[in-house]
């Protein structure tokens, strides 16, 4: 059993501070096991989200020793605990207090992405057919939490939070892409992904890839190929020339 | 309540994990004005966690399933417990769901010939459970999340509801607070759906997450509704063991689904040891038998890793005790020696990335070490199969919350499709009764003060006693006394303290504000707490045999004539809790039948 000083942040939207709690830390424990502690020992009123503490809800994200992470998949034993180890609020989003923020941004981009439209039913019974190698893509994206991890790092409104009514954000490109790829939709999201979810702001800098738990190849499964799809559909001139001279454009 | 922000609806929900959204969905989709009430974010309910799978008999792996066999299996796991209607209707519906489902935009994994893949589970007779790999609880909630969002239902997140008021008899709406602002909410309905979940947080090692606190039990049961079957706790037989800090964790049946099976010390499979005459007709006699069935369900019978969870969760406890367990006191679950390395990985990415990298285990090269987790709730709310109505008029409940459905013992599987069934179910109910009631039942405005005033007395409670404390000592109580085996001193100990712990929790005192205090939310969450581990206590004293999630050390054996009561609690003219025995229904003729037929 070691000692650790953990440095956590809190306040709320007028404005906190680091305070230091110094804590024992058990075998295989991660942060936030020991930011329960704290709670449970120090500070009652310690403001954290968490839900299933195994990775798989989303909910715990925090920047750890400046890192977005899931503090349920953080081991103290990956961190140098000789040195005290601060937990701060994720930074795109407003503070609501101490380690929790006001995600509803994800949420109201959600409600706006045109729902999913499946086309008719393929056999008689109702149901449908798929091929496995036809839904691997989209079950790639469906693996993911909503941790909002990817949305913390994007440099397009984690350093310019005026971008956020143009800009959905990495989040929503892999919700838009797994419904652009699924084999049952039916419907056209690409003028959409143009003007509402703003995918041209992005400058492919991979950081949403890097910090994403779910190992979920953003950038280049999600990203590229719609912003592909809108070169396609608006900037391919001879798409443009052809769309003139048939009035099909 | 002048100063209290007051929503009006036909249908509340409360709840936003699978039973809770299908029931909004439902309710809203037949006109009802509906509002779907959650205590933590959108799509972060306990229902992400689930793993496995959801039973359903599509027969698309194997052409011989259908809704009379997974009513048969389903039965019989539950040690003939269930409600027959309830399993009826479960059995037959839960196929709609699923492909219901996949018209609302899920990506089942898939079979050769591109329909829904399913795969093996405990006590289900053929591979039955339609499944994405080792996440299928995440693909439902966001499935459903997601049709929720796109139908325009009012979603009211981190808002947590603390009582239900009544108007006369009727329920009326219910109080709570918004989580952020600390400020309290009132809401008018004309119907209220419990779609809560379940009680793991009352344990101290449990596979549950933050929310599962016993509210809609809980919140029932003070507004009169009777609750049943609360001695039937469900321990999942592999929950990580180590390291401490992660114990409890679920490591998914599919694990022995996919091939896994279970050893002890000395290397042995030692289910073989444990197979009880109930199941032995229906059990493979040697490991080339069990090994075979993997691939050939006709002509083989099942492994008995694959017992009902009931089963084998006793079993390795014994081989704990008689010293064979492993190093850090549960059994090895191996499916490294049996399964390719990328065969693993692809059908159990979570687990793969949860032993990986909460535990340093590599699961395709070593065996994991498992043991007993509580997992699951199989009593609650007493409700009509058809409606989801319970016995207060205008209060209904759907999923972990609701009883009656698993009987003694729940099939792995078949909660993900019971929330899908029951929820729609309830959601149906309450918009009819909701629809079909002329006016709306009113609020008391002296009892919503009353509501609020208390939930204010943690601030500045002298002497206070720290919330965290008292959970915490409940936790360890009920893991020791009211475990996976049971003894009635042991439980008479049990209810002696929660006496003591509801004396304290009376005075567990908070500081800081009401804004998203998790120590005040705490002490408010203790009452609930309290109620459901006093229903389970007492229930457990009651019932002198071993049933399904209900093994006494003191009454081994399983009595034909306690197979015949259900234990009904609910709350006494002077506040105490009652306890009732009620008759089981009677199954009709036809239903009986199957299960004789099948044997």
């Amino acid at each position: 059993m070691a000692q650790v000083t953990l440095q956590v942040f809190r306040g709320d939207a007028n404005g906190g501070e680091f305070v230091d709690y110094t804590v024992e830390v058990d075998e295989g424990q991660v942060v936030l096991d020991v930011v329960h502690t704290v709670q449970a020992t120090q500070a009652g009123d310690l403001a954290v989200r968490w839900n299933c503490k195994a990775g798989k809800c989303g909910s715990c994200s925090a920047e750890v020793n400046g890192k977005p992470s899931l503090m349920c998949m953080t081991r103290m034993n990956t961190l140098d605990v000789s040195q005290p180890i601060s937990v701060a609020p994720i930074k795109t989003f407003p503070l609501i207090k101490d380690l929790v923020t006001d995600v509803s941004f994800n949420y109201e981009a959600a409600k706006r992405i045109p729902a999913f439209a499946p086309r008719a039913p393929d056999a008689a019974d109702g149901t449908y057919r798929m091929m496995q190698q036809d839904i691997e893509r989209g079950q790639e994206f469906r693996k993911c939490i909503e941790c909002f991890l990817c949305q913390d790092v994007c440099h397009v409104i984690r350093d310019h939070p005026e971008n956020k009514p143009n800009f959905m954000g990495p989040r929503q490109f892999v919700r838009l892409a797994e419904l652009e790829m699924h084999p049952l939709d039916t419907a056209d999201r690409t003028e959409f992904i143009r003007e509402a979810a703003g995918i041209s702001y992005c400058n492919i800098t991979k950081c949403c890839t890097e910090v994403c738990p779910e190992s979920i190849h953003i950038t280049d499964n999600a990203i590229i190929p719609l912003k592909e799809r809108v070169a396609d559909k608006y900037y391919d001139p001879f798409r443009w020339i052809f769309g003139k001279l048939t009035g099909r454009g | 309540m002048a100063d209290v922000e007051t929503h009006e609806y036909d249908v509340v929900v409360v709840g936003a994990g699978g039973a809770g959204l299908r029931a909004a969905i439902e309710a809203s989709a037949m006109g009802a004005r509906t509002g779907l009430v959650c205590k933590s974010l959108l799509g972060k309910a306990h229902t992400v966690m689930a793993e496995g799978g959801i039973a359903a008999a599509l027969g698309n792996v194997y052409g011989e399933d259908n809704w009379q066999v997974h009513f048969r299996d389903t039965m019989r796991g539950g040690k003939m417990m269930s409600n027959w209607r309830m399993a009826q209707l479960h059995a037959q519906e839960a196929p709609e769901r699923v492909h219901e489902l996949e018209s609302w935009g899920a990506l089942f994994d898939r079979t050769d010939d591109g329909r829904i893949q399913q795969r093996a589970f405990g006590g289900h007779r053929y591979d039955r459970l339609a499944h994405v790999g080792d996440r299928t609880g995440l693909e439902m909630i966001r499935t459903l999340q997601q049709h929720a969002v796109h139908k325009g239902i009012d979603v009211h997140m981190e808002c947590t509801i603390s009582r239900l008021l009544k108007d006369g008899d009727r329920v009326s709406g219910a109080v709570g607070y918004w989580r952020e602002s600390g400020e309290y909410v009132a809401f008018k309905a004309k119907a209220v759906v419990m779609a809560t979940g379940g009680t793991g947080k009352a344990f101290r090692i449990n596979s549950n997450s933050w929310e599962y606190t016993g509210d809609g039990h809980s919140l029932a049961y003070w507004a009169g509704a009777e609750l049943i079957d609360m001695e039937f706790i469900q321990f999942h037989p592999t929950g990580m063991v180590w390291p401490p800090s992660v114990r409890g964790i679920l490591v998914t049946e599919g694990v022995r689904g996919d091939g896994g099976t279970l050893t002890n010390s000395e290397g042995k499979r030692f289910m073989f040891d444990y197979v009880s005459d109930y199941f032995r007709a229906e059990t493979a006699e040697g490991e080339e038998e069990a090994d075979r069935w993997y691939g050939d369900k006709l002509n083989n019978r099942r492994t008995p890793d694959l017992l009902p969870r009931d089963e084998v969760a006793r079993a390795i406890v014994a081989e704990v005790k008689a010293g064979r367990g492993s190093p850090h006191g549960g059994v090895f679950l191996d499916i490294a020696s049996r399964r390719p390395a990328d065969y693993i990985r692809r059908a159990l990415p979570s687990m793969y990335h949860q032993f990986k990298q909460l535990a340093d285990v590599d699961i395709t090269a070593t065996s994991m070490e498992v043991g007993p987790t509580m997992h699951y709730t199989m009593g609650g709310i007493r409700v009509e199969p058809d409606t989801g109505a319970a016995t207060v008029p205008g209060l209904f409940a759907a999923g972990e919350c609701a009883g009656g459905m698993h009987g003694a013992n729940r099939l792995g599987g078949n909660s993900l499709s019971d929330l899908l069934v029951f929820g729609r179910r309830a959601g149906m109910g309450a918009a009819e009764y909701a629809l079909g009631l002329g006016t709306q039942p009113a609020l008391v405005s002296g009892e919503v003060d009353a509501v609020t005033s208390e939930m204010d007395s943690h601030f500045g409670s002298d002497g206070a006693e720290n919330p965290y404390t008292i959970q915490s000592e409940l936790q360890d109580a009920m893991d020791t006394l009211v475990g996976i085996i049971r003894t009635g001193s042991e439980i008479d100990q049990a209810l002696g303290k929660l006496g003591e712990f509801r004396d304290r929790a009376e005075r567990a005192g908070v500081t800081g504000s009401r804004a998203y205090n998790p120590g005040w939310h705490l002490a408010m969450d203790l009452r609930s707490l309290l109620t459901v581990a006093e229903a389970i206590a007492r229930a457990a004293r009651e019932r002198t045999e071993s049933r399904g999630g209900h093994t006494r050390d003191d009454f081994k054996e399983t009595d034909a004539e306690w197979g015949k009561w259900n234990l009904a609690l609910s709350r006494d003219a002077d506040g105490s809790m009652k306890l009732e025995k009620t008759p089981l229904p009677e199954m009709p003729a036809e239903l009986a039948t199957l299960l004789e037929e099948a044997k």
